[in-house]
């Protein structure tokens, strides 16, 4: 009697196990069309060989401005972008402390734009950052650090509780994606081709205060410290993006920085020219993210110097690596192509453009 | 610390873990201290209120039952000795010490009570005379209402009522007592549990029966499908309706008017379904406080089977002994001596009631607003009483029989009744309350009920569909009560079955539930009180 009862209980939680997480599965956004970044934290653990030299962590200047693929092809550079949308100081740490689980990179490179906010800002940022990584203390830590008031621990642990209330929203795409996704980045870098050119920028405000708070620092140093007990080096870039403006004072606060750790600080914003970048060309949002052509030409520039400065060795010429790089270019081409098509067809890209498939009557 | 709250629910968990772990004996004093634990989260000053007031009871019910030993001690001593008008005479001096015992000990847990809920309700209406006259107004003061002072400060009352009555001796255990007052899954909103009835399973040592634990587990599922399915859904259009009285009037006010009645239902059961379930997972028996209030088929009976502990507790310690009191058998004979028998026998039952009312009118909150729902209430009642043998004639005349059809009207009539009396809940003034009653006459535009304004209301039709469906399955399962407990009537049932309806009420909860980021957090209607 005692023992079927048990079995039953056993059956039971099974049951509910199994509903909860298909449940979850299916009330969970996919993120496989329009804001395509909240697939991106997810997608790192897909990869087959996590071993890179270079390790991108940071928000969207990091993600739309490398080419990974770039880096691979003209200096034999393995690299992977953790980058995530808004993704702030203490997201970009504990990524980082997640990611050193799987593998150990020879330099991590983050982007210091994230340093202008010192306080979490919405919640679908924390969403898009934490939601993808398994579930660990790295994980609630993660959650804890980023949470706003209104936000509950648990349901960083179990996403159901918070997404629950999606069962009304949900679409095709909802279905479509319930168990597999598509793959949406080349190595964390988020293609587009398409262009905006930038016009006149608006006039940068001025602030109360240019120091960057006290939380955004002490995670920093909480990077520094993790690289710097892992024998990696740390890079801090400032990406060619001409918006959010980057202030002077700002910059002068990571030289400075900088200086004191003996990091490398390097911001492209003084080297425009000398990478290339037309931004009437090379930016598919007026300036505020770069497109292919200029995530390809920073990339161009940005392998130079870590070629240089700290000795990565070209891995071209290992067969098992030249495979799998071949397989990841060869998809990203074939998505450059395709976005040129979808260009000349419809005269935008699919993907990003949701609405006017609605209007249009375009299924992507 | 919410019900609905991701932190009970993880304190639950711990709490009921423990009680079965730990060793049968400190059962009762784990549950206190959780008790305790629970009431801190709500802030530490709350403690200190709900502590007072132990004290306060702890030492009145000793102090009434010393004099009770002294009394018998010298009465036995004196057993022949003394004569019969000395032993009255001695026995109405002890008597008189109690009472003004008890007469201390309720004013001050009353005196806490009104000072802390009524002091500004006082103060407004005061500084409304003061402007009156053109003279400089009161200031408000910053008091915080303690978390369910109305329920233990009645929990309390009625003790030591009943201790000076003599209905049992007092708790001489104090850590026993301030568990009575204090059980937590009574503290915010009862029901108001009696001294005897709640203490016999309370101290009771618990082994964990899993049939026990079980169908408390169901009927907490039960309460929280009310709560955040039904109740927390509906509010969004509840709010919007009574909020904003200059755009929704007419037959608005009638679907604000039956919104609230089933959110005030659901909540409200839906919290005391949480209750009697927690307590049930703990071993422990809480009274039950409705009985399908809904299907009434009258005033009276709707108030026999909604807020039953609070309906029972004002008859027993404010009706009874208001409607035998020397002044109000003194009312009696005079009226009747002045109007004659048949209309003043009616003055003391009447005021009686009136009073009655009054003070659950203000018992439900510090304004006029409920003071006057009370009052109508009261009127209502006394007016129904009244036409009693008309509608005996009525029906005899007509030949009215007791058919479905009839019955279904009572209890619509009665339904329709109290909704409308809860108005003057919804609204922030009385004269507005009154102002869109007549609203729903002088502007009956049923249209807004089809041209999709419902939509308007801050509910999509997806929370619409949520909504009937809802509403019908407590409906049903109401429908199924009249035959007996579901939960045993399922019992009967094969396991697959079941376990089926329990899996799909679960995640009914946890996919419909109206909670998180999104919803508003709404306390439960009765925290407040």
């Amino acid at each position: 009697m005692k023992k079927k009862k048990i079995i039953s209980i056993v059956i039971v939680i099974l049951v509910i196990t199994s509903i909860a997480v298909l449940l979850q599965k299916l009330l969970m956004p996919k993120y496989m069309t329009q804001i395509v970044e909240g697939a991106l934290i997810k997608e790192y653990y897909y990869e087959k060989l996590k071993d890179h030299d270079v390790m991108f962590i940071g928000d969207c200047e990091v993600y739309e401005n490398f080419s990974p693929i770039t880096l691979w092809e003209e200096y034999g550079i393995t690299s992977y972008i953790r980058g995530g949308a808004q993704q702030l100081v203490w997201h970009s740490y504990y990524l980082l402390e997640d990611t050193l689980k799987y593998e150990k990179p020879d330099v991590v490179v983050f982007s210091v734009l994230a340093m202008m906010y010192n306080e979490p800002q919405r919640e679908a940022y924390n969403r898009m950052n934490i939601d993808g990584l398994p579930l660990s203390l790295t994980k609630i830590n993660a959650a804890r650090a980023s949470m706003l008031p209104e936000e509950d621990l648990i349901t960083y642990v179990f996403p159901l509780l918070r997404y629950h209330s999606r069962w009304s929203e949900l679409s095709s795409e909802d279905y479509r994606y319930w168990l597999r996704r598509d793959q949406i980045s080349h190595n964390g870098y988020l293609m587009r081709v398409d262009v905006k050119p930038a016009g006149r920028l608006p006039t940068p405000r001025l602030l109360d205060d240019y120091r960057f708070g006290e939380t955004a620092y002490k995670y920093l140093d909480k990077i520094t410290e993790l690289c710097k007990k892992n024998g990696i080096e740390l890079v801090l870039i400032k990406a060619p993006s001409l918006y959010p403006h980057w202030y002077e004072e700002w910059d002068q606060q990571m030289v400075d920085y900088a200086e004191k750790n003996g990091l490398l600080y390097i911001n492209m914003l003084d080297d425009i020219d000398k990478i290339g970048l037309d931004f009437e060309m090379d930016t598919y949002d007026a300036g505020l993210h770069l497109n292919l052509s200029g995530a390809e030409k920073a990339s161009r520039y940005f392998g130079n110097i870590l070629k240089s400065r700290f000795n990565i060795p070209d891995k071209r010429n290992d067969e098992k690596l030249k495979a799998i790089w071949q397989e990841k270019a060869d998809y990203y081409y074939k998505m450059e192509q395709e976005q040129y098509r979808e260009l000349e067809e419809y005269g935008y890209l699919l993907k990003f453009n949701m609405k006017r498939n609605e209007e249009n009557k375009i299924k992507p | 610390m919410l019900f609905t709250s991701y932190s009970f629910i993880f304190f639950l968990c711990i709490l009921i873990s423990l009680y079965y772990l730990i060793p049968k004996r400190l059962q009762w004093k784990f549950l206190l201290l959780g008790s305790f634990v629970f009431y801190f989260f709500s802030g530490w000053s709350n403690l200190l209120y709900i502590l007072v007031t132990i004290i306060s009871t702890y030492f009145t019910g000793l102090k009434i039952d010393d004099l009770n030993r002294k009394q018998n001690a010298y009465l036995k001593e004196n057993k022949g000795q003394i004569t019969k008008e000395e032993r009255k005479l001695y026995k109405e001096k002890i008597k008189a010490k109690q009472w003004k015992l008890l007469l201390i000990c309720l004013i001050f847990n009353l005196g806490i009570l009104a000072v802390v809920k009524y002091t500004n309700f006082a103060i407004a209406n005061i500084n409304s005379v003061l402007s009156m006259f053109r003279m400089t107004e009161l200031s408000f003061v910053n008091l915080i209402l303690p978390m369910g002072i109305s329920f233990y400060t009645f929990k309390t009352m009625g003790y030591i009522i009943d201790v000076y009555r003599g209905k049992y001796e007092p708790e001489r255990n104090i850590g026993k007592l301030a568990l009575f007052v204090s059980f937590f899954p009574q503290l915010i909103q009862g029901p108001i549990s009696r001294y005897d009835d709640l203490s016999k399973s309370l101290y009771q040592e618990h082994s964990f029966d899993s049939q026990t634990f079980s169908y408390g587990f169901q009927r907490v599922l039960w309460g929280y499908f009310k709560k955040l399915v039904v109740a927390d859904r509906i509010v969004a259009a509840v709010l919007t309706i009574t909020r904003n009285p200059d755009i929704y009037d007419g037959v608005y006010v009638f679907v604000g008017m039956v919104f609230y009645a089933i959110q005030l239902y659901a909540d409200f059961t839906g919290g005391i379904d949480i209750t009697i379930g927690v307590a049930q997972m703990l071993g422990i028996e809480v009274k039950e406080n409705f009985i399908r209030p809904y299907f009434s088929k009258s005033i009276v009976e709707y108030w026999r089977r909604w807020h039953i502990t609070m309906g029972t507790w004002f008859r027993d310690y404010i009706f009874y002994p208001l409607s035998v009191c020397k002044p109000m058998l003194n009312l009696s004979k005079a009226s009747r001596n002045r109007f004659g028998d048949k209309i003043g026998k009616r003055v003391p039952v009447y005021l009686a009631t009136m009073m009655v009312w009054f003070t659950t009118g203000i018992w439900h909150g510090s304004s006029w607003n409920f003071i006057v729902w009370g009052l109508l209430n009261g009127v209502v009642i006394l007016i129904s009483q009244e036409l009693e043998p008309l509608y005996a004639k009525f029906h005899q005349k007509v030949k009215i029989g007791d058919t479905f059809g009839f019955r279904l009207f009572r209890v619509i009539r009665t339904f329709l009744l109290m909704s409308s009396l809860r108005i003057l809940d919804c609204y922030r003034d009385v004269g507005i309350s009154f102002k869109m009653f007549f609203t729903m006459f002088t502007k009956p535009d049923i249209r807004v009920l089809f041209d999709g304004s419902l939509l308007k209301l801050g509910l999509d039709a997806s929370d619409y569909v949520v909504l009937i469906i809802g509403v019908i399955v407590l409906l049903t399962f109401s429908l199924i009560q009249r035959k007996g407990s579901v939960r045993e009537m399922l019992s009967y049932n094969s396991a697959v079955l079941r376990y089926s309806i329990y899996i799909i009420l679960f995640f009914s909860v946890l996919i419909f539930g109206a909670y998180g980021i999104g919803f508003d957090s709404n306390q439960f209607i009765y925290n407040q009180f």
